[in-house]
């Protein structure tokens, strides 16, 4: 216990999260300051491409094994369960309707690359390696919660619509794109590759995650400073409980097929993430009958910051004293 | 100087649909749009601010400028859309100066 706190406080002063801790704390207090949309843009841009890139150099430098088909698997079956999980627990805890609750449990079947990002980060400060193909996992992870969730709608009689052309858009998402092919040339370009635009992928990552961390504090704060009456204590109770809940069965499925410590903490961290990006505009098309100040406030404003203060720190603690590590 | 009657139908909706919604009116025969992007505004929902948008999330105004006769069809077309959606169908009559572009 007391590892984890103590990892917990290494954690909190680490400059990603008091960046992430400054934009919380300016949009709370009602500052004026803003990150121009353009800029959060070409951040998330970078930052995609700088950790797909790398994922791939470490698949080419590391080959690939069987564990890479059975975590892709893995994170596929995990994407399509957590949602049935996520809709019962929210169907005990909260009083939200039927819709409202396949909604957010689809939010939390898929992952936010943000907070796998940081996990990743968490993971470099203390030199712990994983399979480079995490990311490809992540890209996996996005999208078959959304159809887990519409099928639980569907299962009640209600409307949804999954049409060929949401499902095209979902698999040729702007994040799956950028992360899928940066993730490719990383692979086939290797170590040369990395080496010749290192200057550029590995030196400023991450003092842009720090600015990018504090544009997702102003945007997490603002959420919760817009929310206030719309979500009762067992929603904010479940938007912690769900990611531990997540998180524990991302370590049992990682042990399960033998992902390493850096691996399983990162299926833990992707198993416990919830999204804030793909998922919200996918449920305004599907199923625009929920309310999304209700997914959005869960996902980006309760389970974001309880990751990354302190989930991952505690993830990480859990993983190292489940396998020795 | 010479002018010609018209409609400007405005569509305010959700981002995310916003393809849809110009796919429908162009299958409609609705060649000429204007897509603007919408800071913010305030409605059912309470007020809201397109300041800290996460992907592609906020509003969009559709903006189109046609003949009185070819309305009926444009919001056939855009009501399938827009009809369970968050957002605002607005019709005001209009002046254009070269009628053969609309």
């Amino acid at each position: 216990m007391a590892e984890i706190i103590a990892l917990a406080g290494e954690n909190l002063i680490s400059p990603i999260i008091l960046s992430f801790a400054l934009g919380l704390a300016a949009a709370l207090a009602r500052s004026d300051l803003t990150i121009p949309e353009a800029v959060a843009k070409g951040m998330s841009i970078y930052l995609l491409f700088a950790i797909g890139f790398k994922g791939g150099v470490a698949v080419s430098a590391h080959g690939i094994d069987q564990t890479l088909i059975l975590s892709l698997l893995a994170g596929l079956i995990l994407s399509f369960a957590l949602p049935l999980i996520a809709f019962a627990l929210l169907r005990i805890m909260t009083g939200l309707s039927h819709v409202d609750a396949a909604a957010v449990a689809a939010h939390y079947g898929s992952i936010s690359i943000v907070t796998f990002v940081a996990g990743t980060s968490v993971l470099q400060g203390r030199l712990i390696d994983a399979e480079g193909y995490m990311v490809a996992v992540a890209a996996v992870m996005e999208a078959p919660a959304i159809l887990s969730a519409l099928w639980l709608v569907a299962r009640s009689g209600g409307g949804s619509k999954m049409t060929p052309g949401l499902i095209r858009e979902l698999m040729l998402n702007g994040s799956i794109v950028l992360l899928v092919g940066s993730f490719f040339i990383g692979a086939v370009t290797g170590e040369e590759g990395l080496a010749d635009i290192s200057a550029f992928i590995v030196s400023p990552f991450q003092g842009v995650l720090c600015l990018f961390l504090l544009d997702m504090g102003l945007i997490a704060g603002r959420g919760l400073r817009q929310s206030k009456g719309v979500l009762g204590i067992g929603a904010v109770g479940f938007a912690i409980v769900m990611p531990m809940v997540s998180a524990t069965i991302g370590l049992g499925v990682g042990l399960l097929i033998g992902l390493s410590l850096g691996g399983i903490v990162l299926l833990m961290v992707l198993s416990a993430s919830a999204s804030y990006i793909a998922v919200p505009a996918a449920m305004r098309v599907a199923l625009p009958e929920a309310n999304p100040s209700i997914y959005l406030t869960l996902s980006l404003g309760v389970t974001f910051p309880f990751n990354l203060t302190l989930g991952i720190p505690l993830y990480l603690a859990i993983a190292q004293s489940v396998t020795g590590g | 100087m010479e002018t010609h009657i018209a409609k400007r139908v405005e569509i305010v909706i959700e981002a995310p649909l916003e393809r849809r919604l110009t796919e429908a009116l162009t299958s409609a025969g609705v060649t000429g749009f204007t897509i603007l992007p919408v800071l913010g505004g305030s409605g059912r929902s309470g007020k809201w601010s397109r300041e800290g948008q996460v992907g592609r999330s906020g509003m969009v105004a559709v903006v189109c400028l046609i003949r009185p006769e070819r309305l009926d069809g444009l919001l056939e077309a855009a009501f399938t859309v827009v009809e369970k959606h968050i957002g605002v169908v607005s019709i005001t009559d209009a002046h254009v100066l070269r009628a053969e572009r609309f």
